[in-house]
């Protein structure tokens, strides 16, 4: 007993918060609100790795991009807040399918490295010129959920806003997986995925099915951002943070699997969210995602819905 | 005679600074199957490659006396070129029928799913196996896919690399009579890399032998077969 509350003592866990029925209760909302838009930009991150096998760096950046015209359409333009992310997905598409006919197209898509390096550049170039046109002041963006709780217990509520930030997940992994499945494009997309090769030899043109994933998940990905500025400020560097987030969530699902990009996110929120609460730990926040990420790659490299591709010989 | 369906003048390819084929003259009639001897390293898989735009390429390549060389493989496909390639021929994380699909990506006709339906009767084990991960099949049953997967394409030229690869030796014979009742119905051309000499040689109409990236010898299947250097290097006996 003495051993425990000496453990207890180390970490600064007070037992009345440990009993808190409510607190848990709020931090598990919190989680999954978090959670749902770490699990849209990991979605956006899975579906480039599915396609060319490597990590986008770039994709918090271009998200980035889509947040601050999404925040021009509605703040500075006073369009309704769900029309200005809708065009921002747009627009962030456009940039995105620019920056990979430029930047990406050049290299051969089977060589990874030079392929990563080139999105670590282009992580540094998009914010940094985000942060020349608009700046470093921190500026807020309306959700577009409404505000309040339609169920409270106490302190624990459950927003519109958590609610719509899941739903809108679920959403997204809905349409994907119709669009991957039952359209054409979607067919071309996952056969450049499987054999680079025979996709080219049945005739599918491989770089603008590549860039139209770039896209995709900058569309999917400026979404995400639009679920997680609200509840932090937007300024240059919000979405290295959450890109940091959202790769322990992918990397948690396995990297391949859109299913586990979401559990991974909801797993990460919560994680996070409990983990800073009662072990006081808001300064390590960061670290927690890191922490997810070591002990994935070591105890369980694929994840847990990654596939060991089936391949009999 | 009329023109050569697929004619091939002075083509020479390289990967990088390695020149690989160094000026090869072929032909092959319509609804003719040619086949392509040679050694390791001789070039027969650079050429299909080559005929593909897989590879970079000098010299003429006309199919149905329409220029190919410069056109991109997705142009060439959709001139009806069909390519089996070496090995893995199919798209291991898509199931057998999503295979065949992605083989008709270029096609907009209504007749997509009725050829499917040919290629499962024609293969009745990828039928069986429709809704199986293509990876997950066996290494003859990868080999069936990926030749049904190119005739999707309803190919005027169909190009086979190595069909008999890792294959028994009764299933590569009953793969190539399925080819040959395939050529006989459709008339569709083919070009064939093969190890197998004699059997290739028995289905084939013409044969031309490649040597370091050199046409060695051609001529009608039978002479080449009957050819003492031939018997010798190909034939083993």
């Amino acid at each position: 007993m003495q051993v425990l509350a000496s453990v207890l003592g180390v970490f600064d866990i007070s037992l009345d918060k440990l009993s808190n029925g409510e607190l848990w209760l709020a931090q598990f909302f919190r989680g999954l609100s978090d959670g749902a838009t770490y699990a849209s930009v990991a979605l956006a991150l899975v579906m480039i790795y599915k396609s060319t096998g490597f990590i986008n760096f770039a994709q918090g950046s271009l998200a980035l991009l889509g947040v601050y015209l999404a925040y021009i359409f509605s703040v500075e333009q006073g369009l309704p807040v769900v029309v200005a992310v809708l065009c921002a997905m747009v627009a962030s598409s456009a940039v995105a399918m620019l920056v990979e006919r430029v930047f990406i197209r050049p290299f051969p898509p089977d060589h990874v490295l030079p392929l990563v390096i080139v999105t670590l550049g282009l992580l540094l170039i998009i914010d940094s010129a985000v942060g020349i046109v608009w700046g470093f002041r921190t500026r807020s963006l309306p959700s577009m959920f409404p505000s309040g709780a339609p169920i409270e217990w106490g302190i624990a509520q459950l927003t519109w806003r958590t609610i719509g930030n899941l739903g809108t997940v679920f959403a997204v992994v809905g349409l994907l997986y119709l669009l991957l499945s039952r359209t054409k494009v979607g067919l071309a997309f996952r056969a450049v995925s499987s054999n680079l090769e025979s996709a080219r030899l049945v005739g599918i043109r491989v770089g603008p099915t590549l860039g139209f994933g770039w896209a995709l998940a900058a569309a999917i990905g400026t979404l995400g951002g639009a679920l997680v500025v609200p509840d932090l400020l937007l300024e240059p560097s919000i979405m290295l943070r959450v890109l940091i987030f959202s790769l322990a969530a992918a990397a948690l699902g396995g990297l391949d699997s859109m299913v586990g990009a979401v559990l991974g996110g909801l797993v990460v929120g919560l994680a996070r969210n409990l983990l800073v609460t009662f072990l006081d730990l808001s300064e390590l926040a960061l670290a927690t995602a890191v922490a997810v990420i070591l002990v994935v790659l070591l105890v369980r490299p694929t994840g847990l819905f990654g596939s060991t591709r089936v391949e009999r010989v | 005679m009329s023109a050569p369906y697929l004619e091939v003048a002075g083509l020479r390819a390289a990967y990088g600074d390695i020149q690989v084929l160094h000026g090869i003259d072929f032909s092959v009639a319509e609804g003719q199957i040619a086949v392509i001897l040679g050694a390791n390293g001789a070039g027969k898989t650079t050429t299909l490659r080559a005929l593909c735009a897989m590879v970079s390429t000098q010299g003429s390549i006309r199919l149905a006396g329409e220029e190919l060389a410069g056109q991109r493989t997705a142009d060439i496909v959709r001139r009806g070129v069909a390519h089996v390639p070496q090995g893995r021929g199919t798209f291991p994380d898509l199931s057998v029928e999503e295979n065949l699909m992605a083989g008709a990506y270029v096609r907009s006709d209504a007749g997509v799913r009725a050829d499917m339906e040919q290629w499962f009767e024609t293969f009745p084990v990828l039928g069986e196996r429709r809704a199986q991960a293509a990876g997950s099949l066996s290494g003859g049953e990868q080999q069936m896919l990926a030749i049904a997967r190119a005739l999707m394409l309803r190919p005027s030229l169909l190009l086979l690399d190595e069909p008999s690869l890792g294959l028994a030796p009764m299933i590569t014979r009953s793969l190539f009579e399925q080819l040959t009742a395939i050529n006989a119905a459709a008339g569709t051309t083919m070009l064939v890399v093969e190890q197998n000499a004699s059997l290739a040689l028995g289905v084939a109409d013409v044969a031309y032998v490649l040597e370091a990236g050199e046409v060695a010898l051609s001529g009608p299947a039978g002479e080449l077969a009957a050819d003492a250097n031939v018997r010798r290097a190909y034939l083993g006996y």
